[in-house]
């Protein structure tokens, strides 16, 4: 006959999904571009152009390198393609350039590198960073650890923003895999502990870091490129604050010199002008509670998520307490860090979205999580003409999400309870609020920030409402009875 | 999943496909004097807005007719009257009076974009939801599938979020009074088909159908008696509707005449441009346009309309049931196409074979995107391949016919064989169309080579739609309606 054998139904839904969602990238290439688009370009002209000893002091163009070296490489490798599309986006001096060849080229590369992150989803059932961190995901529950810590090493080095969950790799590899064995019930057996596997893993992980950092400890660059990859000079919260407990914070400090004002407890002259809520990036200084230092939220940090890593140590569960350590980390994570961007939740949402199908409880989580987290995201785009789309794919999302699990969870009852349901229904309200009505009004020319506070403080509610149900379902739940034994 | 989550799940891909189709160029983006399509909308809210009904389809000073004259019936220049209304709230430059000739801008274009979107919504979509709804057999996830199929359908997503038309509204409200129809409400389905007709003449294609099928309805019923108050009751519905559309013209006989004269400009000659029908790709063998006179061209034109149309209106008469209505629906558009005067290449609404007219429009990525897609997503989701033995391709008749000559063909795997040819022949004139330049002594080869290879591909539709309308016994699935 013409046509091959049909494919299995469930891979045929898998490539057709795929294919869609490539067509619709493709579609939407004269769509807004942010300011990233700047930021990338610029990444391929300096590595191009530049020797490497220039990398990380190049400071032409505002955006400058802060990625680790292995990303380097990736533009670097990307720009000699780029040569082809149209050599004049790789001058650097052209700040800000961008034909139709360069905006062509660089989604090209998006959809290209998405093609990775199919691989690894399709893996791990039967965008290009998020697939590497799937895919080494996947490599730990196929139980192929020495590929997973490789994956992982390589991730690391491609953009450092992964160290937020790599205390969650080193406890459980540590654990599970150095160790070979577990008791009866599931505790530590210190007899078994390998020091082969520890030397290996130890061998792969300081390769890699050494193969991405090699060239610039040898240019004695080192403190240089650690000051551009950690810029503490940002300050606590970006221009846009991302939903995390230090939005509620600024929230509260600045109700409470409200207050203060108001009952005449403070003198207002005293107080630092109100520009925490302008766009600026700089550091801040709250004017009723104390002020937060980086070194405050690391410490925050480590404390949020060290009784996820105690837990994993004492009981780990396998591939499922693994991930759910995993999501704990990048969420305290983001809950707690200095400066944090929030596209930094989609670390959180991904490895939960793994999770959310193999139980009703994380199904109702990642619910909450991932569509406040997408709303949170929606002041990202904020033309006009992208107004629709971005309704359009939110809707998309969430109905096709809620459709699918609870179709997998048919019977057991709801997967959300009323709470969640209302908190999720006010974001019609909300959305039409800041996006409609408020520009309407006259506080937009004097409060212009006010939408973005609001959407921010909303989302943050939800956000820490996810975090706490998972650590209560991390903390209580029960142990398999399976033995975990590793190879 | 439920129903309802996988019909707004089509409703949201298709209302975000057409968004992003919005965001590319649109015809005669930046090329004055003329500029294009976009701009005859646009001016055509200009004159409503300010001058008076009785001067929109005259040429007066304030009006020049060269420009972009209102070649469409009233209701097209009411909603235009909507549009500049709401263009006057935005921003009042966008319809000043001659001022804004050409006017081009980014919140413009997403003013005129969203208007397309608006009436998308409203009538369009809600029309084929029902349409699927009611009128598809098969399980509900066949429902959806073929409502992402019509939802997804790249040329009318093209011509109207990319080119820049609104046959969405024309083409709903004729969904719309063939809803009406098919749910017994003659009418209701005769007032929607009339303001369709009002909307675009174009429409007019489909008018013998609707107009068979109720007479036909209606003799059925007893034209003394039942039969005959029905049909009164249509034909009432029909003028008055025709009536108030027609209102404000209708004060001098001199305002209607001119309306016409627009609507049907017998003086711009047998086909312009490059249409895939019978007129233009004769037109490459015999020079017609030339050879014969305008008199001649208009009777010719008129009797192979005629000849093509007759025996599948005869039939849905005789047999007025909604399965003959469809086909002689899809006939009777065919056969006008084929064989009418002054046809215009949108008037077939196939994506595949507008290549040339979406190219100059800048339009080339949606264009290959949403036809890939398009075809991609058929072949997945309505096995159109798989289904095709012979029994459901109705090729019995054709069995029959080629018993005789043939009998060791195999049919369906001709018919496999020759949809993948088709492909691939459309495919490789795309691809030479866009990058190869023609040889200097036939500049214009390759929109000729696109036209008469979908005018054959036409041609071959038309007979075997003819065929099984006037042969086959009804069967219990009904066919999807192209048109």
């Amino acid at each position: 006959t013409v046509m091959a054998a049909p494919m299995t139904n469930d891979q045929s839904w898998f490539y057709a999904l795929a294919l869609g969602v490539s067509f619709l990238k493709c579609l939407l290439i004269n769509a807004y571009h942010s300011t990233d688009f700047e930021v990338h370009r610029n990444w391929l002209a300096l590595t191009h152009s530049l020797p490497v000893s220039q990398w990380y002091y190049e400071a032409t163009s505002e955006w400058t390198l802060d990625y680790p070296p292995l990303f380097a490489w990736f533009e670097y490798g990307l720009s000699h393609i780029a040569c082809f599309f149209d050599k004049e986006m790789l001058v650097v001096p052209n700040l800000n350039y961008a034909s139709p060849a360069t905006v062509l080229f660089q989604r090209l590369s998006v959809i290209v590198a998405d093609v990775v992150f199919f691989y690894a989803v399709k893996e791990y059932y039967n965008g290009f960073l998020f697939g590497v961190l799937l895919l080494s995901i996947a490599r730990h529950c196929q139980n192929r650890h020495f590929e997973g810590a490789f994956l992982f090493s390589v991730l690391l080095n491609l953009k450092h923003i992964y160290l937020y969950i790599a205390p969650a790799y080193g406890i459980y590899l540590l654990r599970c895999f150095c160790f070979t064995q577990s008791n009866a019930d599931g505790s530590l057996q210190w007899r078994s502990f390998s020091v082969v596997r520890l030397v290996i893993l130890g061998t792969i992980v300081l390769s890699t870091f050494a193969v991405s950092f090699g060239p610039f400890i040898a240019l004695g660059q080192l403190p240089q490129v650690l000051s551009r990859l950690f810029p503490f000079k940002r300050g606590l919260c970006h221009a846009y604050w991302a939903p995390n407990i230090w939005a509620l914070y600024n929230i509260a400090d600045k109700a409470f010199s409200i207050l203060g004002v108001k009952f005449r407890l403070l003198d207002i002259n005293k107080l630092p002008k109100a520009s925490m809520t302008g766009g600026l990036v700089q550091e801040f200084q709250h004017s009723v509670l104390p002020s937060v230092s980086p070194l405050a939220t690391l410490v925050c940090t480590l404390l949020s998520i060290l009784p996820a890593l105690f837990k994993i140590w004492h009981r780990p569960n396998g591939a499922r307490g693994f991930l759910r350590c995993l999501v704990i980390c990048a969420l305290g994570s983001f809950m707690f860090g200095w400066h944090v961007h929030e596209k930094a939740i989609m670390m959180a949402i991904l490895p939960l979205s793994l999770l959310a199908v193999d139980s009703r409880k994380d199904a109702g989580i990642f619910l909450m999580l991932s569509v406040t987290s997408h709303y949170s995201l929606f002041p990202l785009l904020f033309t006009t003409q992208e107004l629709p789309i971005k309704i359009f794919l939110m809707l998309l999302f969430t109905i096709f999400s809620l459709a699918s699990l609870k179709t997998l969870f048919r019977k057991g009852g709801a997967l959300l309870n009323p709470l969640e349901v209302t908190y999720l229904l006010g974001l019609i309200p909300l959305e039409l609020i800041c996006e409609f009505v408020y520009p309407l009004t006259v506080w937009q020319k004097t409060f212009p920030f006010l939408p973005l506070m609001l959407t921010s403080v909303y989302c943050a509610l939800g956000v820490t409402y996810a975090f706490i149900r998972l650590y209560i379902s991390l903390l209580t739940c029960s142990d398999t009875t399976k033995k975990t034994k590793m190879q | 999943m439920e129903n309802w989550s996988l019909f707004s799940l089509c409703v949201l891909l298709g209302l975000t496909s057409r968004w992003a189709v919005s965001f590319h160029s649109y015809s005669g983006a930046g090329k004055p004097p003329m500029f294009g399509d976009y701009e005859a909308q646009r001016h055509w809210q200009e004159v409503t807005y300010n001058l008076p009904v009785h001067e929109w389809y005259f040429n007066t000073t304030n009006n020049d007719l060269n420009y972009w004259g209102l070649d469409y019936p009233p209701l097209t220049a009411y909603h235009s009257l909507v549009c500049a209304y709401v263009a006057k709230l935005l921003n009042p430059e966008w319809v000043e009076l001659h001022a804004s000739r050409g006017y081009e801008s980014h919140s413009h274009k997403l003013f005129m974009r969203a208007t397309v979107l608006f009436t998308d919504i409203l009538i369009y979509i809600p029309a084929v939801l029902l349409y699927c709804f009611y009128f598809c057999d098969g399980s509900s996830k066949q429902k959806v599938a073929t409502a992402l199929c019509i939802l997804l359908y790249p040329g009318l997503i093209l011509i109207d979020y990319g080119h820049f038309q609104y046959n969405s509204v024309s083409l709903g409200l004729a969904l719309w009074g063939i809803l009406g129809l098919g749910l017994g409400w003659d009418l209701f389905g005769s007032l929607a088909f009339t303001l369709a007709l009002n909307y675009k003449q174009m429409e007019l294609y489909h008018s013998l159908p609707f107009f068979c099928y109720l007479l036909g309805k209606c003799i059925k019923q007893g034209l003394i008696g039942r039969g005959f108050f029905q049909l009164a009751k249509i034909s009432l519905t029909v003028l008055v509707t025709f009536a108030l559309c027609w209102m404000p013209f209708l004060s001098d006989p001199k305002q209607p005449l001119q309306v016409l004269h627009r609507l049907f400009p017998f003086g711009r000659g047998l086909f312009e441009d490059k249409v895939a029908n019978t007129w233009c790709s004769l037109n490459v063998l015999i020079k017609i346009k030339t050879l014969l006179s305008r008199e001649t061209q208009l009777f010719l034109s008129f009797a192979l309309t005629l000849l093509f149309i007759l025996p599948s209106s005869l039939k849905l008469l005789s047999k007025p049931n909604l399965w003959q209505f469809k086909l002689a629906l899809v006939n009777s558009s065919l056969a006008f196409f084929l064989f009418s005067f002054q046809v215009h290449e949108k008037s077939i609404l196939l994506a595949a074979f507008m290549l040339p007219l979406l190219v100059k429009d800048g339009l080339l990525l949606p264009y290959v995107v949403t036809s890939l897609a398009f075809l991609f997503l058929s072949l997945y989701l309505l096995s159109a391949l798989e289904r095709s033995t012979e029994e459901e391709l109705r090729l019995g008749l054709y069995r029959k016919l080629t018993r005789h000559w043939l009998p060791k063909l195999n049919l369906s795997r001709i018919i496999k064989w020759k949809f993948w040819f088709s492909l691939v022949a459309m495919a490789a004139l795309s691809f030479t169309s866009v990058w190869l330049e023609p040889p200097a002594k036939f500049p214009d080869l390759f929109p000729v080579l696109v036209s008469i290879l979908s005018f054959l591909h036409f041609l071959g539709f038309i007979i075997y739609f003819n065929l099984v309308q006037l042969m086959e016994p009804q069967r219990k699935k009904s066919q999807k309606k192209t048109n």
